[in-house]
């Protein structure tokens, strides 16, 4: 009991200590919000542009277009979140030369990684509600036939196998001091283009579309735009549902599994000791 | 008497009462330990052909950091490990703090075997680095909350123990809430050991804590080092290249060079290995110089890794 206690601890001293980062870090913070909610809006218009562009005669519905792009920016804007928070937790320690201490500390990985996830999530979630906030506003959005629990039960689930992928990733700014960080947006990017974000899947090549099964964010934008374009029910987003779970499922032991083995041969090769 | 033993062939200098046997109030017990980097260069065609596509000069050849270390360190002492740069103090440190896996040999302490029982030997440990570890925009509180915490310290504890002891330490109230990065070196050493502090660790790990430092700030660091000893009973594992500072602190010194121990005792037991110069007392750099044919502080090409 004892020992659960103190891994408790250990794991909220993470998020504790990236509040803490934020708050310092406020002015960086405030340049981030307002370049994603720029950027958020920036895309979203594309749909009344859409519209005006093809002319009346060409029935383009912008306002569907624009709740379309909305969805893919935001469902993004949260899943990438979590990604960079989880897949930073090595370059934050090599960047602050605190990589060392931290690894020296008496807590189980799962515990450190618990810390940075959970963190991640509420981090996520807050700084998307803001962004959505505003969208909201600016475009006059009407949820009132959306299913919101439904998205936002598709959202959840999906973050489980996305917390899963980044964990693996976290381990290239392990294995790579100099460059790892970078790495970590190639992985990003990729799953950017492949998950029908700002377009459906259907329109990417057939090699893309291949991979694009791969990805949990395909399924995540899927079904939350099916909650709230269609007002599909939350049973029916099961087939959107499971996928993510299962991939959640396997992705986060693995990927637990993966920085174990990336963290002993750091340990057996002496990267640990080289800042970024 | 203890008898010194000098193999000029090698110039090993260990007394028999520290050459390794185990005791029950060892803390620390290091067997041979070995910690290689890089890969060996290949013979034949395999080396000439890695030469030819990277350069004769791009190509590592293995580099043995520590070599076949054999040491044990009582509980309650201070222990010095007195070495050049690029000597395998710091890789020696990491070792012992599980941050590097050895290629052979055992480590163990306090009965732990840092390989096979690393948690518990985290538990036990805890390291004062050369650099000073902090997240710079936060402040010590900050980074103290953070590090107690890691070591299953409650935060409304730890803010009474932080305030006390960085006062203790020479720190003003207002240092204490302000960003580590407005500190001087000093003060952030200082805070450093106060991190390694809260934790209680029965065994802390000193890797050339003061160096860098003024004067004043590197006296007032090593006397929170004896404090530690004498009131804690910490066994401490010390490194510096200081030769004052091992001599004045630690109760035996090993001195490394090229990953090996060339000599392990108390100070006054090495000094007396080297012959007076001018009539001066022979001071450790002497007993380096004559183990190892170079000098203690000489410029170094390469860094421990």
């Amino acid at each position: 009991m004892t020992s659960a206690i103190r891994q408790i601890q250990a794991s909220y001293a993470f998020m504790e200590r990236n509040a803490n980062l934020v708050k310092r870090y406020w002015t960086w913070e405030l340049v981030w919000l307002v370049y994603s909610i720029a950027n958020s809006l920036s895309v979203s218009f594309i749909g009344l542009g859409m519209e005006n562009l093809a002319g009346s005669e060409a029935n383009v519905d912008g306002r569907y277009l624009v709740l379309y792009l909305v969805i893919g920016t935001l469902v993004w804007r949260y899943l990438s979140t979590i990604f960079y928070w989880i897949t930073e937790v090595i370059s934050i320690e090599r960047w602050e030369g605190t990589i060392e201490y931290t690894l020296m500390a008496p807590i189980r990985r799962i515990v450190h990684m618990a810390g940075q996830t959970l963190f991640a999530v509420i981090y996520g979630l807050l700084f998307t509600a803001v962004v959505l906030a505003v969208t909201v506003v600016i475009f006059d959005v009407d949820l009132e036939n959306a299913n919101l629990l439904g998205g936002t039960l598709m959202l959840l689930a999906g973050s489980l196998s996305f917390i899963g992928i980044s964990v693996s990733v976290s381990i290239l700014p392990l294995l790579f001091p100099e460059r790892g960080a970078q790495m970590t947006h190639i992985v990003i990017a990729v799953l950017l283009l492949i998950s029908g974000v700002y377009y459906p899947v259907e329109v990417l090549p057939g090699f893309l579309q291949k991979l694009a099964v791969v990805s949990p964010a395909t399924y995540v934008l899927d079904g939350v735009r099916q909650a709230l374009l269609e007002n599909t029910s939350s049973s029916q987003l099961w087939p959107n549902i499971w996928p993510v779970l299962l991939m959640g499922v396997v992705a986060i032991p693995a990927g637990l599994w993966v920085f174990d083995q990336a963290e002993r041969y750091a340990k057996r090769t002496g990267k640990l000791a080289r800042n970024g | 008497m203890q008898k010194a033993i000098i193999d000029r062939s090698n110039r090993l200098a260990i007394s028999e009462e520290n050459i390794m046997t185990t005791q029950n109030n060892d803390a620390i017990i290091v067997d041979q330990a070995l910690k290689q980097f890089g890969k060996p260069v290949p013979n034949g065609w395999r080396g000439r052909l890695r030469a030819r596509r990277k350069g004769k000069n791009a190509v590592k050849s293995q580099v043995t950091a520590v070599d076949h270390v054999s040491f044990s360190v009582q509980e309650g002492e201070i222990f010095g490990v007195l070495g050049p740069n690029g000597s395998g103090k710091s890789t020696l440190i990491r070792l012992l703090a599980t941050l590097l896996l050895p290629d052979g040999g055992s480590i163990q302490i306090l009965g732990h075997d840092v390989v096979k029982e690393p948690m518990q030997v985290q538990q036990l440990i805890n390291r004062v680095s050369v650099e000073a570890s902090f997240f710079k925009k936060l402040s010590p509180m900050e980074n103290l909350v953070y590090g107690a915490r890691l070591y299953g310290i409650s935060g409304s504890q730890t803010r009474k123990q932080v305030v006390e002891i960085l006062l203790r330490l020479g720190l003003e109230q207002r240092d204490i809430y302000n960003p580590m990065d407005e500190m001087s070196r000093g003060m952030q050493q200082k805070v450093a050991i106060a991190r390694a502090l809260l934790s209680r660790p029965r065994v802390l790990l000193l890797d050339e804590p003061t160096t860098g430092l003024d004067p004043r700030s590197k006296r007032e660091v090593q006397a929170v080092v004896r404090e530690l000893q004498q009131e804690d009973g910490a066994t401490i594992i010390l490194t510096t290249h200081d030769m004052a500072e091992a001599d004045t602190l630690c109760g035996r010194v090993a001195i490394m060079d090229k990953g090996k121990v060339v000599a392990l005792d108390t100070p006054e037991k090495l000094k007396a290995l080297a012959p007076r110069v001018n009539g001066h007392a022979p001071t450790l750099e002497d007993v380096f110089l004559e183990l190892t044919g170079r000098k203690l502080t000489s410029d170094e090409v390469h860094q421990d890794a």
